[in-house]
């Protein structure tokens, strides 16, 4: 019975930390908060170590079916954990010159990484749930986090109630999906379906309801109103944690919900997620255009990158699921990337959130905006980064299965987006500087943050061995 | 015995209109609020019946967790709604409209 619990020891070993880290917040000095911060470094770090150590052989299913751990979740759960350690590191300077280096930050955030961990290893309805929930939360509070922010609120109230009307509707569909198939668990559902065939109006409106909510949560257009007001209204160090690592944790669910519960319906899904990605990639692109604030333009940039990554799973091929397993890896390390540059030009009663504020970049630091210069070519697809094979894959599974005017409006949407990625490049390496102040971020941080870009491109040269990995863990 | 349809379309009612209470509702977030939970409620409606006839006892305990969340995230949205009030001095969904979204 006990070697039931082997497999969500990572879980277990993150829960008992992140109690432990509550705990012991509560007894350190202000001044001495950085305990806190390493204390919840090290929890991830134990628990990265604990999932690789207790990963079994074969995909195992424990719990009554309501867990699993196989190389999907392996291979996710390791991209969100170490994503996140460097989100922790990012924000920790803009969270202590605002005087918000609190353990709430820290606490919430680990409670969300749980939840995604949960996510990732969901096997029934009811976990997948859980999991969910328990992500949204820690980012509900976390958007409000800074109380005395007219805009924080308004935007966390915003995510709310969007937030919860998506839960509301992927309930509402996960509720007629039980009362059609008479089981929670993924795999019953889908051997029920295989045997009985899927077609039946109440199953129809049970995978749209579903569908919907999790476009929302995804924040594919046109569920995306919130994503914009988010990034923008939350705190920089909050919009870091809620682009990146999250977005690995609702792609997670549309594979487990979609691809391996109602894998029978691949056929009814793939239209809508068609119309999904091809309006994401529209707008996203578009409307980025017109934007003057990073964090705004960021956002409808997520929003065309999730077209991409929807573009891969209604391919319905392991090359496509692969291929978009490898996007939103690489999304989340470039998101991450772009939200620590924003980080290290903010200072005291300045966050350089604005277009501007990156002009003549070049001059006040050559490498930093080289590191800016990859994490942007990424984004917008120019070979040889990271984003480029990304997108190439994505657009070859597209190609594969006979959908090539999709991929041709991909392609279009693309070229378009890649405008506002070079005016930024433009800005740093030819514009006249506005601003003189020298970065004033620790060693630490300017390593990690050199670090990310440097994967990025060492991505882009050597995408082979990401790619394998992609590949077995969507192989079942 | 009230048959299953009879339930299913007691819960789509409900569903229903706290949607439309979140899309209609011009005047306050107290509202919003209570259509979240409507919904919440009524998607609980429709496990209990389904788990009745099926004769399956996971979508009551699907239920109990649905409930002890809804829970949750009504104490998270009063939180915000104070946070929102004590910055702003309103809770009229009309003036949250600083950001564009």
């Amino acid at each position: 019975m006990l070697s039931e619990l082997v497999p969500v020891l990572p879980e277990i070993v993150l829960l008992a930390a992140i109690c432990g880290v509550l705990l012991v917040d509560l007894w350190v000095p202000a001044e001495r908060r950085q305990v806190t911060y390493l204390l919840a470094q090290a929890s991830l770090i134990i628990t990265l170590v604990t999932l690789f150590v207790v990963q079994p052989e074969a995909p195992r299913v424990v719990l009554h079916g309501a867990y699993i751990a196989d190389d999907m979740s392996l291979l996710l759960k390791a991209a969100i954990l170490i994503i996140t350690l460097l989100v922790f590191v990012y924000s920790r300077p803009y969270l202590e010159v605002r005087g918000m280096m609190q353990g709430e930050y820290l606490v919430l955030g680990l409670c969300g990484v749980l939840g995604m961990m949960i996510m990732a290893s969901g096997y029934n309805l009811l976990s997948l749930y859980l999991g969910l929930e328990l992500l949204a939360l820690c980012q509900y509070a976390m958007v409000a986090f800074r109380r005395d922010s007219p805009r924080a609120s308004e935007a966390a109230m915003k995510y709310f109630v969007l937030g919860a009307l998506a839960s509301g509707m992927l309930l509402y569909g996960m509720s007629l999906l039980y009362g059609m198939t008479g089981s929670l668990d993924i795999m019953e559902i889908h051997n029920q379906l295989v045997r009985e065939g899927v077609d039946h109006l109440g199953l129809m409106l049970g995978m749209v309801f579903v569908v919907v909510g999790m476009a929302f949560k995804l924040g594919a257009v046109p569920f995306h109103s919130w994503v914009p007001d988010v990034y923008e209204g939350a705190p920089t160090a909050v919009s870091l944690y809620i682009g990146a690592a999250p977005k690995i944790a609702g792609f997670v669910l549309l594979m487990r919900l979609l691809v391996e519960g109602l894998g029978a319906m691949h056929a009814e899904w793939q239209v809508i997620l068609a119309v999904l990605a091809v309006a994401s990639l529209v707008i996203g692109n578009v409307v980025a255009i017109a934007q003057t604030n990073l964090k705004r333009m960021l956002a409808y940039s997520t929003i065309s990158h999730v077209g991409f990554i929807l573009l891969g799973v209604l391919a319905g091929t392991t090359q496509g699921y692969a291929s978009a397993t490898f996007y939103v890896i690489v999304y989340s390390l470039s998101t991450a990337a772009a939200f620590g540059m924003i980080v290290l030009l903010s200072r005291r009663g300045h966050e350089a959130e604005e277009l501007s504020d990156f002009k003549g970049l070049n001059e006040r630091s050559p490498w930093f905006a080289l590191v800016m210069l990859f994490v942007m070519f990424s984004m917008a697809g120019v070979p040889p980064f990271a984003g480029f094979y990304a997108k190439l894959s994505v657009l070859r599974a597209v190609v594969q299965v006979e959908m090539v005017w999709l991929a041709v409006i991909a392609v279009i949407m693309s070229i378009i987006g890649a405008f506002y990625y070079l005016r930024l490049v433009k800005m740093m390496y030819f514009d006249e500087r506005h601003d003189d102040a020298p970065l004033q971020q620790g060693r630490g941080f300017q390593a990690a943050l050199s670090a990310n870009g440097v994967a990025i491109l060492a991505l882009g040269f050597y995408p082979a061995a990401l790619m394998s990995l992609c590949i077995a863990a969507v192989s079942w | 015995m009230i048959p299953l349809s009879h339930f299913l379309i007691l819960a789509a009612a409900l569903f229903s209109i706290g949607v439309a209470g979140i899309f209609l509702n011009r005047k306050n977030i107290i509202v919003l609020l209570m259509s979240i939970e409507l919904m919440l409620l009524a998607v609980n409606m429709n496990f209990v019946a389904f788990s009745f006839f099926l004769e399956d006892i996971a979508g009551q305990i699907f239920v109990f967790f649905i409930l002890t969340v809804a829970a949750a995230e009504a104490a998270i949205g009063l939180a915000i709604l104070v946070a929102l009030f004590r910055n702003r001095g309103t809770i009229n969904v009309g003036d949250l409209d600083s950001l564009r979204g």
